[in-house]
């Protein structure tokens, strides 16, 4: 039942808010509802053992509402929870046009993402896939940049192809399941040829890498970045991006064991390609949103090397990691939009000594950005620890030349710093006031999780700690 | 039997009401009750509580899905009648006549459903296309109207020709004109000839590519642009629907018992023209600039994912044509209304409906979400028991993707409508609105989710 409310609370309150008047009612209500849906979340969390709801569904199909809450769903679900009112409370003051189904589709896609975490299902898996990427495509062409239609919709296409390659696969799944049933268990029980198993692992993989994204595939990552209004864009870099590696965990692995060790070191390399790809493109950018969707692009692509290394250390690392990213990169989204917000630019060069007119927003700035490094006592630290550890068991020399990465995150991350919030001030930082409260309030929160994980991770894998022991087990 | 008997004698009946009232609304208003009645002496006849029994010497069989398709089939053209009389009342003067040309398509329909021999086919296919060459023309003032009508009909004149000539060479071959005939078994035994004869399957060829014609697949289906584009959209938007569906079930049900006579040349034949199908219509559908013609080449595309169903021809494929019936004149009847009431058939001209005219734009959005195949609407279990359909049958794997494919390509010209209304600014003219008429679309697009997320209310129906 927690399970279902998960989903549910957002999906009606989404709903409600569209038919609310526009103005601040509609903001007031959608914070409302998603620090209710957070409250059910760290029930969930704080319930022992898995979690579960089934009702019948589409009998005829094979397929039933079955939710299902293990320990990684049950930390994704909290991160989606913990992430919505922090974006919330972020744009508080933000004025959008027609607010109402502003935040009326953003509670949508957040249960969509819910579903995407809990549906044990493979039909229902789908449909909430789906469910999640239309709102946020309404979300980036209304109140998006200038360039957001043509965008918006190469996004769109994108992710489209990939769920269509993915219906594929489940189709044949389906039929291949010895009870013709879509549950997550007969899709597990399925027994393929190799050349079968390879092709599902493409068809399925191609969808989540696009999700990810994974290079080659990553092409329409930035502009979409970039054009979505901002708090769109914390909900797809903190959160959307963790479906395609959630998705490769409950689905791809334990379905195609075989497959996906035989093309581990393909996509472990493809990984690492794009971690430094995007670092080196990362050092180049001026634009600040342009950086952080880089710099999100090399963080995936360690996450996605992790998966694959068929070792529980890495996969503990993605779990943490998965968590570890999604807070920071919204920390670090809260601070683009802030500048963005106040000085109408969001290239470095014209910015400057930020640290001399607003002391508060710098330090926090430094916190989001050294989380973003991975620096020890920070929530990635840890994450990246265990997945290098992870990789360097692996392969030894992918491990050196994926760590190239961190130096090179260092370089841009602190170079963004550098030229935001030191330096002289000039006509435009002239005007910067300090942070207002609600953002400060939304900062400081992620600072603490930042902080407390960085210390003491060791809750978040005792959660988790069930699914990857899962995963090997089952091997 | 009912179907038959009951649109035939209704179509006269109509016509007839243009004697007694000139009043376009009371005729409109009898339309609407004489489908009902319609509907309901079908629903008698397919739950078995009332029907006309007729011998028919085995010409006409009917059976519980060809009912329950003529059920579809006539509620689809209430929905169409309640959501654009109004727009056929403006065409003209001669209302009552419209009417009973649509009551005789639907007779066309009730036999298509029923045929049991070439000969019944024959005259389904007639009856449901000569009314079609008339309607098309009906704006007999407009220019593009009459081109139309006299491209449809020169064209569909020489396919019933070749139809004809198939079953003809059908005949020769085996002596008769019952629908065993073109079984495989149905070979006289005296010939002794090993597998199909030579005029079997020149006669089998013929009917397919006359079929092709009708259901407007590649690479049969240049008259459709043209003809869509130019008949008047209320009728288009029959002709686009209905009478496309009622098409798609003639030439599954000729060819589920038939085609392995042609062995598996059968099915590269079939890859063929689906790949055709998809392609000539969605790629050209990109290009359009007159919504209305996209439309008229996104049904060429739709056709080429219904045609999965003559592919696989097994329960799912089944199911599958009526769910993607159901989905697809939903769709298309409620969008086509939409559009009747904007003045500018471009993309442009729906520029910012979504701030002047939010309900339309809304119902639209829905309309074009389930063309696209968007889960949550009707179309997507369409789509969906298609593909379904031939992984279930074995299919090659490679002919889904190529679908699936150009399904993506689908969404970038469906998409584009969505673009215009809800992310471009404009003032788009639109004709009157009532409410009645927005409540109609709200139900039509409550009834595509409805569809979308319990596909199973319109399959239990056929199961009862």
């Amino acid at each position: 039942m927690i399970t279902l409310l998960l989903i549910l609370i957002p999906f009606v309150a989404g709903l409600i808010a569209f038919a609310l008047k526009q103005g601040s009612s509609a903001k007031t209500f959608a914070l409302l509802a998603s620090i209710a849906t957070l409250a059910i979340a760290l029930a969930a969390v704080f319930t022992p053992g898995t979690l579960g709801y089934d009702t019948a569904w589409l009998n005829s199909l094979g397929s039933r509402f079955t939710l299902k809450a293990d320990g990684m769903a049950k930390m994704l679900s909290l991160l989606t929870a913990i992430a919505f009112p922090l974006i919330f409370t972020a744009v508080f003051h933000n004025e959008y046009k027609k607010s109402a189904s502003f935040y009326g589709l953003m509670l949508l896609s957040q249960a969509g993402l819910m579903g995407v975490f809990l549906a044990s299902d493979a039909l229902l898996f789908y449909f909430f896939w789906e469910l999640a990427l239309i709102p946020v495509y309404f979300l980036c062409s209304i109140w998006g940049g200038e360039k957001r239609i043509a965008v918006t919709f190469k996004f769109f296409v994108y992710t489209f192809i990939g769920s269509l390659l993915m219906l594929i696969g489940l189709l044949f799944m389906y039929f291949n399941t010895a009870d013709q049933s879509f549950s997550i268990e007969s899709f597990y029980a399925v027994k393929l040829t190799a050349s079968q198993e390879t092709l599902m692992f493409w068809l399925f993989f191609i969808a989540f890498a696009i999700k990810m994204p994974i290079f080659p595939f990553h092409t329409w990552q930035p502009d979409a970045y970039e054009q979505s209004p901002t708090a769109t864009t914390m909900v797809m870099s903190g959160i959307m991006v963790k479906m395609g590696v959630f998705a490769v965990i409950r689905w791809i692995l334990p379905m195609f064991p075989n497959a996906a060790a035989q093309s581990a070191n393909l996509v472990i390399i493809l990984s690492i390609i794009g971690m430094i790809y995007a670092s080196l493109i990362a050092i180049r950018q001026d634009d600040i949103k342009r950086m952080i969707a880089y710099s999100s692009i090399a963080h995936i692509g360690l996450i996605c090397a992790g998966m694959f290394t068929n070792n529980s250390t890495a996969m503990d690392g993605v779990m943490i990691q998965m968590f570890s990213h999604g807070v920071n990169v919204i920390g670090l989204w809260i601070i683009a939009d802030l500048i963005e917000k106040q000085l109408g630019t969001r290239s470095m060069n014209q910015l400057g000594g930020l640290a001399q007119k607003a002391p508060g927003m710098a330090i926090l700035l430094v916190v989001m950005a050294l989380a973003n490094v991975a620096l020890p006592l920070t929530n990635s630290f840890i994450g990246e620890f265990l997945l290098f550890n992870g990789l360097f068991q692996y392969n030894m020399i992918m491990a050196a030349v994926a760590g190239i990465s961190i130096i090179l995150a260092a370089v841009y991350t602190l170079n963004m710093v550098q030229k935001v919030i030191y330096g002289n001030l000039n006509a435009t930082t002239e005007q910067a006031t300090e942070i207002p409260f609600n953002i400060k309030l939304a900062l400081i929160i992620i600072t603490l999780l930042i902080i407390v994980f960085g210390v003491f991770p060791q809750p978040l894998l005792d959660l988790t700690g069930d699914s990857v022991s899962a995963l090997f087990v089952k091997k | 039997m009912n179907a038959i008997i009951f649109s035939a004698i209704l179509g006269v009946v109509m016509m007839f009401t243009g004697i007694f009232t000139n009043k376009k609304s009371v005729i409109t208003l009898t339309a609407i009750v004489a489908l009902v009645i319609l509907l309901t002496v079908n629903l008698l006849n397919s739950y078995g509580l009332f029907s006309i029994q007729i011998d028919t010497k085995d010409l006409l069989h009917f059976n519980k899905m060809g009912m329950f398709f003529n059920t579809l089939v006539i509620g689809a053209t209430l929905v169409f009648v309640l959501l654009s009389g109004t727009e056929i009342e403006k065409l003209g003067d001669k209302t009552a006549d419209y009417y009973a040309l649509i009551f005789f398509v639907l007779c066309g329909t009730a036999i298509l459903t029923s045929y049991n021999g070439m000969l019944m086919l024959f005259l389904g296919i007639e009856i449901l296309s000569i009314p079609l060459y008339i309607l098309t023309g009906s704006d007999k003032h407009n220019l593009k109207s009459n081109e139309a009508s006299l491209k449809y009909f020169l064209m569909g004149a020489f396919t019933t020709g070749i139809m004809l000539m198939g079953i003809a060479l059908l005949y020769g071959a085996t002596g008769s004109f019952g629908m065993g005939s073109v079984g495989a078994g149905a070979l006289p035994p005296s010939s002794g000839v090993q597998g199909p004869a030579f005029l079997q399957v020149a006669g089998l060829l013929l009917l397919f590519a006359a079929m092709c014609f009708k259901v407007s697949a590649a690479p049969f289906h240049f008259w459709t642009p043209d003809v869509y584009d130019g008949a008047p959209s209320v009728f288009t938007s029959f002709m686009a629907t209905i009478v496309k569906a009622a098409g798609f079930f003639a030439f599954i049900k000729l060819f589920a018992s038939n085609a392995n006579l042609l062995g598996p040349t059968w099915n590269i034949l079939l890859s063929f023209v689906i790949v055709a199908t998809l392609l000539a219509g969605n790629i050209t559908a990109v290009f359009q600039r007159s919504i209305k013609r996209m439309l008229a080449y996104s049904s060429i595309a739709q056709a080429g994912f219904m045609l999965f169903a003559l592919y696989s021809n097994n329960d799912l494929a089944a199911e599958g044509i009526l769910l993607y019936t159901v989905a697809y004149c939903l769709a298309t009847i409620g969008f086509f209304a939409i559009l009747m009431k904007v003045k500018d058939y471009t993309f442009d001209g729906f520029n910012g409906l979504a701030s002047t005219q939010p309900v339309l734009a809304f119902v639209a959005t829905i309309c074009l979400l389930s063309l696209a195949g968007i889960p949550l609407t009707a179309g997507f279990f369409a789509k969906y028991y298609m593909l379904a359909s031939v992984v279930k049958a074995g299919g090659p794997i490679w002919i889904v993707i190529v679908a699936v494919l150009f399904a993506a390509v689908s969404v970038y010209y469906y998409f584009k409508v969505i673009q215009s209304m809800y992310f471009k600014e404009g003032q788009p003219e639109t004709s009157q609105i009532t409410p009645q008429f927005k409540l109609g679309l709200l139900m039509v697009a409550a009834a595509i989710i409805l569809v979308g997320v319990l596909p199973s209310i319109v399959l239990n129906w056929f199961y009862f």
